[in-house]
Formats: C-alpha cells, sequence, structure tokens
C-alpha cells in the first residue's frame, strides 16, 4: 500500500459559478471523497487552496503576485490516498468533479521516507 | 425486577463504586484489594440473599458489608505486621479509626477519578478499555475476552500487566489539568461508547441488561458532563449521541429479542423524552471549534427520529456519513453511507459504490448488496444473500436473511 498525491488543476481564466453551482459542486467533491473514504483509501483530506493571495518568490528577492498571468491552470487543492498501485489511483481519480469543469487531477507517488 | 437478575444488576452499577471509594481512599496501589473486597462482598450476598432473602435495601447492604470488609481486612494486616514489627506491636486494631465515605458525592467524584486513573496513557489502549470493562462495568473477564475474541489468560494477563504499571508509574487517582484532559477525556469517551454498543448491539437477547448497559454508560457520560472540567462539547456530543439511539431501543428489538430494522419500527414506541433530551445535549454540544465523530454520529442519529422519508433528510445524513467516514473509517459506516446513497442519490450509484467495498468477509456487506440489487436483478439478490447466510453466525440474523429472500 502506498501513498498517492491528487493534484487538482483548473483554468482559471473561466468564468466564475454561481452560488448554486458551487452547492452542487460542493455536493459533488464531498460525494467523491466520501466514496474514497468508504473504500477506506482515503489518507488525508487535504486542503483547498485559493488563487487569492498567492506569492511567488523568486531569486534575487523578487517576489510577484501569483503566477497567473502567464498560466491558464492553476493549482486548487490537494488530497492524499492510499492505493496499491498508481492506476487504482487514476481509476479513482476518474470519479473527481474537477474534471466536469475542464479540471485535470495529477496523481503522484508519495516517497515513503 | 427478578431475584435471579438482580444480582448481576447490582454487580453492574454497585462494583465499580465499591471499588473507586476504596482505591480513592488507599490508593491505586491497592486496587486488587479493592476488587477482592468487592468482589468478596457480592459473594457474601449471593450466599445469604439466597438463604435469608433480599434485605429491605440491597444497596445499603452491600455498602455496608463492603465497610465491614475494608475494616476486618486492615486490621488483619495491621496484626499481622504488629507481630513482625516490634515498633508498631501495641499499635492496637482498636485505635484505628477508619471512615469510608460511601456519600453519593464521593462516590460520583471516586469514579470520575478511577476512570481517568484507568484511560491512563502509561498503558496501552486495550489495557484502558479492559479494566475499564473489568471495573468501571463490572465484566467477567470472560466476557472481556469475548470482547476482544480472545481468551480468558490473555485478559487476565494483560489486566494484571496493566495494573503492575499503574502501580509502578505511581499514577495518582485524580482528575487530569487542563494541559492533557482533552487526551485523556477522549479514551474515556470512547470506552464509554464501547460500553454502551456492548448494551445496544449485543447477541444477548435479554433485553432488559442491555439496556442496562446502555443505562449505565449514559449514567457515566452523565457525571463527566456534571463535572465542570469534563463537561466538553465532546462529552455533550456523546450523550446526546446514545440519548437518541437509546430512543429507539424499544422499537428495534421484539418480543423474543430479535432486531427489527429501522426502516421496519414502529416509531410510536420511540421516546419522545430521550429524543428531547438528545436534542437538547447535541445543543450543548455545539460549541467550541472541533467537530468530533461524537457530533456527527450525533447529528445523524437525530436526523434518524425524523420518521418521514424526506429528500432533505437523506442528504443531510449522506453528508454527516461523508464527513465521518473522512474523520474515521468503519465498515458499518462505509455500509450504512452506501445504504443512504440510495436514497440521497441513486440506486444505481448506490451499486456502483457498493461493488467497490470489497468487505466480502462481513455479511453485513451482502445484505446490503441483497437490499440495494433486489428491484434491480432479483437473481443477483439472492446469490448476495445466499453469501450473508454463510458468513452469519447468528441463528436470529440467519432467519432474518433467510426471510428476506424468501420475499425476493
Amino acid at each position: 500500500m502506498s501513498e498517492f498525491l491528487m493534484l487538482f488543476r483548473s483554468d482559471v481564466s473561466l468564468e466564475r459559478p454561481s452560488p448554486e453551482q458551487m452547492q452542487a459542486m460542493m455536493k459533488q467533491w464531498q460525494d467523491w471523497m466520501g466514496g474514497i473514504a468508504a473504500q477506506n483509501k482515503l489518507a488525508s483530506a487535504g486542503n483547498r487552496l485559493t488563487a487569492e493571495q498567492a506569492k511567488i518568490v523568486k531569486p534575487g528577492g523578487v517576489i510577484t503576485n501569483g503566477p497567473f498571468v502567464e498560466l491558464k491552470e492553476a493549482v486548487g487543492g490537494y488530497i492524499v490516498v492510499k492505493c496499491d498501485s498508481a492506476e487504482e489511483a487514476a481509476e479513482l481519480a476518474k470519479g473527481c468533479p474537477i474534471l466536469h469543469i475542464g479540471g485535470s487531477v495529477e496523481v503522484r507517488l508519495v516517497i515513503p521516507m | 425486577m427478578e431475584t435471579n437478575e438482580l444480582l448481576p444488576h447490582l454487580f453492574r452499577t454497585e462494583y465499580r463504586k465499591i471499588v473507586s471509594v476504596l482505591v480513592k481512599t488507599f490508593g491505586l496501589s491497592q486496587m486488587e484489594m479493592a476488587e477482592d473486597i468487592a468482589s468478596d462482598t457480592f459473594l457474601t450476598a449471593a450466599e445469604l440473599w439466597g438463604l435469608k432473602g433480599l434485605p429491605l435495601n440491597p444497596v445499603a447492604w452491600l455498602y455496608n458489608v463492603a465497610k465491614n470488609k475494608t475494616k476486618n481486612n486492615l486490621q488483619r494486616h495491621q496484626l499481622f505486621d504488629g507481630k513482625i514489627s516490634t515498633e508498631i506491636k501495641n499499635n492496637a486494631a482498636e485505635k484505628f479509626e477508619l471512615e469510608i465515605d460511601l456519600s453519593p458525592q464521593n462516590i460520583n467524584d471516586s469514579q470520575l477519578q478511577m476512570m481517568f486513573a484507568i484511560c491512563h496513557p502509561s498503558i496501552s489502549v486495550e489495557s484502558q478499555i479492559g479494566l475499564s470493562l473489568r471495573i468501571l462495568c463490572g465484566f467477567g473477564i470472560d466476557e472481556i475476552a469475548d470482547a476482544f475474541l480472545t481468551n480468558k489468560e490473555t485478559i487476565n494477563k494483560r489486566l494484571f500487566r496493566a495494573k503492575e504499571k499503574l502501580r509502578d508509574e505511581k499514577i495518582s487517582i485524580n482528575i487530569p489539568d487542563a494541559m492533557e484532559i482533552d487526551q485523556r477525556l477522549e479514551t474515556v469517551l470512547t470506552t464509554i461508547y464501547l460500553l454502551f454498543s456492548e448494551g445496544y448491539y449485543s447477541a444477548n437477547q435479554n433485553k432488559m441488561i442491555r439496556k442496562e448497559l446502555c443505562l449505565e454508560a449514559m449514567r457515566l457520560c452523565y457525571m463527566l458532563i456534571e463535572n465542570k472540567i469534563t463537561n466538553t462539547p465532546e462529552a455533550n456530543a456523546l450523550l446526546s449521541l446514545m440519548c437518541f439511539h437509546a430512543s429507539r431501543f424499544d422499537a428495534r428489538i421484539n418480543e423474543s429479542g430479535e432486531p427489527i430494522f429501522y426502516n421496519e419500527q414502529d416509531a410510536t414506541l420511540w421516546d419522545a423524552d430521550l429524543i428531547k433530551k438528545g436534542e437538547y445535549f447535541l445543543n450543548c454540544a455545539a460549541t467550541g471549534n472541533v467537530v468530533s465523530k461524537f457530533h456527527v454520529e450525533a447529528a445523524i442519529a437525530y436526523w434518524h427520529t425524523h420518521q418521514n422519508d424526506t429528500k432533505e433528510k437523506w442528504e443531510n445524513i449522506l453528508q454527516l456519513y461523508n464527513k465521518l467516514l473522512q474523520i474515521e473509517y468503519s465498515p458499518i459506516a462505509a455500509l450504512n453511507r452506501t445504504y443512504v446513497l440510495s436514497k440521497a442519490n441513486t440506486l444505481l450509484e448506490a451499486i456502483a459504490e457498493a461493488e467497490k467495498l470489497n468487505l466480502t468477509n462481513n455479511h453485513f456487506y451482502f445484505i446490503l448488496l441483497g437490499e440495494l440489487y433486489k428491484t434491480v436483478d432479483k437473481e443477483k439478490a439472492k446469490k448476495h444473500l445466499q453469501s450473508a447466510l454463510a458468513l452469519s453466525k447468528l441463528v436470529t440474523e440467519k432467519q432474518n436473511i433467510q426471510q428476506k429472500m424468501d420475499i425476493i
């Protein structure tokens, strides 16, 4: 059993969803995560990340406000799952609601320490 | 109450009080002595009550006998010590003024402190629960062995080592300070919930005794709430949860002790008083910023007291199960969530999710699959119920599953 990080990316240039859409999305997320937890495969519910107050720090003391000027996609959150293989983790990721709004899920093996 | 049930009943409720007060008086190092005196008291009761009939006030009788046995025990030891030690030779036993305080206040304080002493982090969680069942709940060694799916010898060894450890570490008997109360309280709450579950879900067909176990757990929890330091949101959430569950106690078991499923229960048998109490303690639990699993489970139990099958009810329960599973996985929560999914979302979604659970050594898993498939694919439903039948060990359960198969 290994741990895999799921990184959610979505298109930040798209229009913001309405409160009703957000409510519906919240249910989709909770049902999806609940389903993973019900299989006893959720290692950590992770965190959601906001694009507000993002800073990029570069060499030479250069600090800019967020990476979003040049990038279309931004990381919106992550969870950690426990699976036997990356294939199994990818199978779980297929149900992720981010895919419904044109986003993507990146699955990465966590190197055990 | 029948005479032959009175003694086990009193053992459950009074054993821990006698042990707690004695340990509070003489220290944790004297736990063995306290247990011996308490056991001895009940042995005397069993012998005498059988011959002479019940005393007018059995509890007061027990306290009196326990007090006398303690005094005799101490005198014996003092005499013995006196013989070998010349210095205290003249320290006659009569001079020894001993007051064992069995007032309600001291009984309550001692029990509370005993709870924390037993649930001390220096011993393993398994030992904590074992000792709690033994001392706070008056369980027999074989009953504890059953609960842990092991043998008496293992339990005896485990409890012996745990007591030794508590003695060696010189654990004092008191309420922990603010720094460690949260962590310590969590073990205490878990143990109380286990005790409640033992009564609520046990295979024991005696409804009286099972109910008594549940009430004992609620009483222990209420003792925590009565104390300012231990009156936490989590403790209130647990009591609320137990009130909601207990409100269905009479509705969920039939005359012959067989379980009645939630959707087949006669809701007029639900105890409105306990539901109100549950709501009260749930409100008390809604402070602070920690949402414990007890909060979530209490909220789930709250929605179950709503009889009507509304979309709102099932959607709320589904989201609560999603949350509960993210806090802590358990097979039973996973199965319940999947059933609720069929109510809140769609049957097909529930089936797809159920197929992923893979709890193939759990007969409830196959009962769930049978239930979900029964309108969609009768053959599959029957096959799953057959698997459930093969895995089930209880006669009443087997009958229940057979009935389900016959209806399909």
